[in-house]
């Protein structure tokens, strides 16, 4: 086989299936150049910077690549080549600030985070303590999270079903119209409104319950959005084929089109969740904030893990900036298992 | 419990477009009876007339008159989902439900109705899978997903839950287009067995398929790309091949035209 492809190559006027390829040393000996003339430039000139470092050796790197490619392979070859280490490139520089942050949390949080920090509050602790926790704001941050969810999730999936499965026309553009305006709404102007509405307005106190208020605002549009865009993936055999049974077109939504398409609804719930968890803004406007336990999210003023967050790294001393760290792991750590939980849950329905 | 169709006068549409123009024909109970014609021609949508599934896509609306034994499926006050109860329909592409086991997709036009009583389902789902001759290979995994059978069995697993329903009369799209040929004589040999207790109606493009499975064929084409189809002529099976009336059917059959 190898012997025909090579007479094959060989033969004067044949077919040139095999074309010349660069060997794969090549491409570890280009870097080592191109990091040595990255080197030997900074000798010669006055720069220092470690970040340019890396985008001249990166820049040159893709030179030599490029004319040894385009030298040796042709130049299809080399425009392969080129793009391919761009989208690595540009992958690389995707990742390297989530990895960061992940990396600065944890190693700044975790010294900090410890069974006493998990179930004590700030209530009696003076400026100075080293001691203090986040038991209230994890509770005020779970109680909001699942009432706003509690109220954002059967409305939006409702909005949802209307808009992929019965709405026509004009009525059902302009709902979709303000969910993708709704969408692009800043989370400040949320705890805003539910401010002047809910608690001016209406007169009612700041509370865990004013908090869900605005984040359900928050949720409702991006729920929306992903669950319409899961009704419209699923086929319309499916549909039919439940039409022909004699099943009526509610039932044939509750039980064939919403299964079949809940595992991506549940992806875009915990989405949604995952982005309210962290809204500071809104719950600054609307919850009040307290140093003490508060169960009752309908009475009195709550913490929340973001707003901790926010007034922790406001201080100035040390010990009150690593609270603010240890909170922030805890976040990330809590949406990661809501996340993890759902899935799980999302799975275990499945049937195998 | 099989029943006769009587259709007339049936004009369909989707939206402006005409699709079929003033079709009339009568159908036997527990008989079988193949729809044949060029593509476009409108044997598919006249099918889905017959169990009000033509109106379930948008702007498609029908004019004319379906008898149900004697009763008007578009008369005023009539409910599609019970016409559908009474006409079951199996599509081109088998559909099985993806979330639901085996068992559950067999039963799930009763359960969905409402029939909660797990003897009633147990003895229904073994009924119609064995109607289906699909028992005997997956009665050990009934708990299994539908979606994970091979392509025919998929789509007798759609013919029994399409009987489990208990319907009066069976519609098939072009039921065996997308499955080979040991597949296709499954089906085949299904629809000789089921036609003792159903009307049958099938739309196929296999014409050996219509004479080897069907007691009357009828014969729809288009005069032009754009004009409404019509139904040419409806006879005995044999009549229609050995001996047509019309000179555009015996065209299209032996493979002049079309």
């Amino acid at each position: 086989m190898s012997t025909s492809t090579a007479a094959m190559a060989a033969a004067p006027g044949g077919l040139h299936l095999v074309g010349r390829r660069l060997p794969r040393a090549v491409f570890p000996a280009i870097g080592a150049g191109a990091v040595a003339a990255t080197v030997v430039l900074y000798v010669l000139a006055p720069i220092t910077s470690r970040i340019q470092f890396v985008l001249i050796a990166g820049a040159l790197y893709l030179i030599g690549q490029t004319v040894a490619s385009i030298a040796v392979e042709g130049s299809r070859r080399a425009t392969d080549r080129g793009v391919t280490t761009l989208v690595y490139l540009a992958f690389l520089l995707a990742v390297i600030p989530l990895v960061a942050v992940l990396a600065s949390v944890i190693s700044k949080g975790a010294q900090r985070v410890d069974v006493n920090f998990l179930t004590h509050s700030m209530r009696n602790i003076g400026a100075r303590d080293a001691g203090g926790g986040i038991y209230h704001a994890l509770i005020g941050t779970l109680e909001q999270i699942a009432l706003a969810s509690l109220l954002a999730v059967p409305f939006s999936l409702l909005v949802a079903i209307y808009l992929v499965e019965y709405g026509r026309g004009r009525i059902s553009r302009t709902i979709s119209f303000f969910v993708d305006v709704l969408t692009g709404l800043p989370s400040v102007i949320a705890g805003l409104f539910i401010l002047a509405f809910y608690i001016l307005a209406l007169e009612q106190k700041p509370t865990g319950f004013a908090g869900a208020l605005a984040l359900t605002i928050l949720m409702i549009p991006v729920v929306v959005r992903s669950a319409e865009e899961m009704l419209k993936l699923v086929p319309n055999d499916l549909r039919e084929a439940s039409y022909a049974l004699g099943v009526s077109r509610w039932r044939t939504i509750v039980k064939v089109v919403l299964p079949t398409a809940l595992p991506g609804i549940v992806t875009g719930v915990m989405l949604a969740v995952a982005r309210v968890a962290g809204e500071t803004a809104p719950l600054l406007l609307t919850i009040f904030g307290t140093d003490s336990i508060n169960f009752n999210p309908f009475s009195g003023p709550q913490s929340a893990l973001p707003l901790y967050i926010y007034s922790q790294a406001g201080q100035p001393q040390q010990v009150a900036i690593d609270r603010a760290w240890g909170a922030a792991l805890t976040l990330i750590v809590l949406v990661m298992l809501l996340n993890a939980a759902a899935r799980l849950i999302a799975r275990l329905a499945r049937v195998r | 419990m099989a029943t006769r169709i009587d259709v007339s006068g049936l004009t369909a549409y989707y939206g402006k477009f005409r699709a079929v123009s003033d079709i009339h024909f009568s159908i036997e109970p527990k008989s079988v009876t193949a729809f044949i014609g060029p593509s476009g021609c409108g044997k598919s949508t006249v099918l889905r007339t017959l169990n009000r599934m033509h109106e379930v896509l948008p702007a498609a609306r029908v004019e004319g008159r379906v008898l149900l034994d004697g009763e008007d499926l578009y008369g005023p006050g009539v409910d599609p989902v019970n016409v559908r109860r009474a006409v079951g329909m199996v599509f081109q592409r088998p559909n099985p439900f993806p979330t639901m086991s085996i068992y559950d997709n067999v039963v799930a036009g009763l359960k969905l109705n409402g029939t909660r009583k797990k003897s009633l389902l147990d003895e229904r789902a073994e009924e119609s899978l064995r109607g289906a001759n699909l028992w005997e290979e997956v009665k050990d995994r009934l708990g299994r997903p539908g979606a994970g059978l091979s392509g025919g069995q998929q789509q007798r697993l759609c013919i029994a839950r399409a009987i489990a329903v208990e319907p009066q009369v069976l519609l098939m799209d072009e039921p065996c287009s997308a499955l080979d040929p040991i597949s296709t004589l499954a089906i085949e040999d299904l629809i000789t067995k089921l036609k003792s207790s159903y009307t049958i109606v099938i739309v196929t493009h296999n014409m050996q398929q219509a004479a080897r499975v069907s007691d009357t064929t009828a014969f729809f084409t288009l005069d032009r790309t754009g004009d409404p189809g019509r139904l040419v002529e409806m006879d005995r099976t044999e009549k229609i091949f050995s001996n047509p009336t019309e000179k555009r059917t015996e065209e299209y059959i032996t493979g002049r035209f079309g």
